[in-house]
């Protein structure tokens, strides 16, 4: 009877944490902490991909009610594939896509954008990766929601756009207000 | 002996020169021990290799220089990606647990232990 105990009891053990690892290969890896402010109080200073220019966050986001800022770079495959959303993002009056280009080689992100076409009304480049980590970003591709008037982080994605984030993001756009 | 002692006093001049004019690399290192990879968990910014990583450390690095604190390069990051990113949680009401469970276990065991001793 004792022996039966004992091997009930491990048969069972085996069997919980078999489904308690088999949950856990449906979680998603990459934790990501909410945040615990949206408050934008980020203040960087960037040059222009197509000139020598410097600008600063706030200067770039005062033209609409809303900013999406896209972190992208020409060797990073995910953004090939989130690009056709961007440009389709494009044709909202409300939304002013700016794109961040991440350590990059100029010449190749130029040919990136000339390639697949120009989503973004500006595009800042950012060639160490400290700004991008100034706006609390994780790498590439992410793409962040801004309400400019209220200056808040409405919404952020790591890691490519798809169907289900893209149609979120129009439906945040068109709810707000 | 006279001789002895100059070249002691060069050695110990030299020494000081460098350690005045080592950058602060050292601090970054101190720094970057701190704090998790968001990218690569598992491994701390320091010995991570990741774009992540290695952005953190030149910003971490110009912090320094703009003459922040340990403290503030802290409350800075906590800021952007939470309390996650420090290997030293705060004690909250989430946090709450880790800290007192040791100590939970910690007063158990003595208890066992006396209890032990006090039965021979």
């Amino acid at each position: 009877m004792v022996k039966n105990i004992k091997l009930i009891s491990v048969v069972l053990l085996v069997i919980v944490s078999f489904f308690i690892l088999l949950k856990g290969l449906n979680k998603t890896n990459n934790y990501s902490p909410n945040l615990n402010s949206s408050k934008i109080d980020f203040n960087f200073k960037a040059k222009f991909l197509y000139s020598d220019e410097e600008t600063t966050l706030y200067e770039l986001i005062n033209d609409k009610d809303f900013s999406i800022i896209n972190i992208w770079a020409s060797w990073c495959l995910p953004c090939r594939d989130e690009h056709s959303f961007l440009l389709n993002l494009k044709s909202l009056d409300k939304l002013n896509i700016i794109g961040i280009n991440y350590k990059d080689n100029e010449i190749s992100a130029k040919k990136f954008i000339k390639e697949l076409g120009n989503p973004y009304s500006k595009i800042v480049v950012d060639p160490s990766g400290v700004n991008s980590i100034e706006l609390g970003a994780y790498g590439v591709p992410e793409t962040i929601l801004i309400n400019n008037n209220s200056k808040t982080i409405l919404k952020k994605y790591i890691g490519p756009l798809d169907d289900e984030k893209f149609a979120e993001l129009k439906l945040i756009i068109k709810n707000e207000n | 002996m006279k001789i002895k002692i100059l070249i002691f006093i060069i050695i110990w001049l030299v020494s000081f020169f460098n350690f005045s004019f080592a950058d602060n690399s050292e601090k970054v290192d101190q720094i970057s021990k701190n704090l998790r990879c968001l990218i690569c968990q598992g491994q701390s910014v320091y010995d991570s290799q990741s774009d992540f990583a290695l952005s953190m450390k030149i910003l971490i690095q110009n912090k320094i220089n703009e003459g922040k604190n340990d403290e503030q390069i802290y409350d800075f990051l906590k800021s952007k990606y939470g309390e996650w990113i420090v290997y030293d949680p705060e004690i909250n009401k989430n946090t709450v647990l880790l800290w007192v469970l040791p100590l939970i276990l910690f007063v158990f065991g003595a208890i066992l232990i006396i209890k032990k001793v006090s039965i021979k």
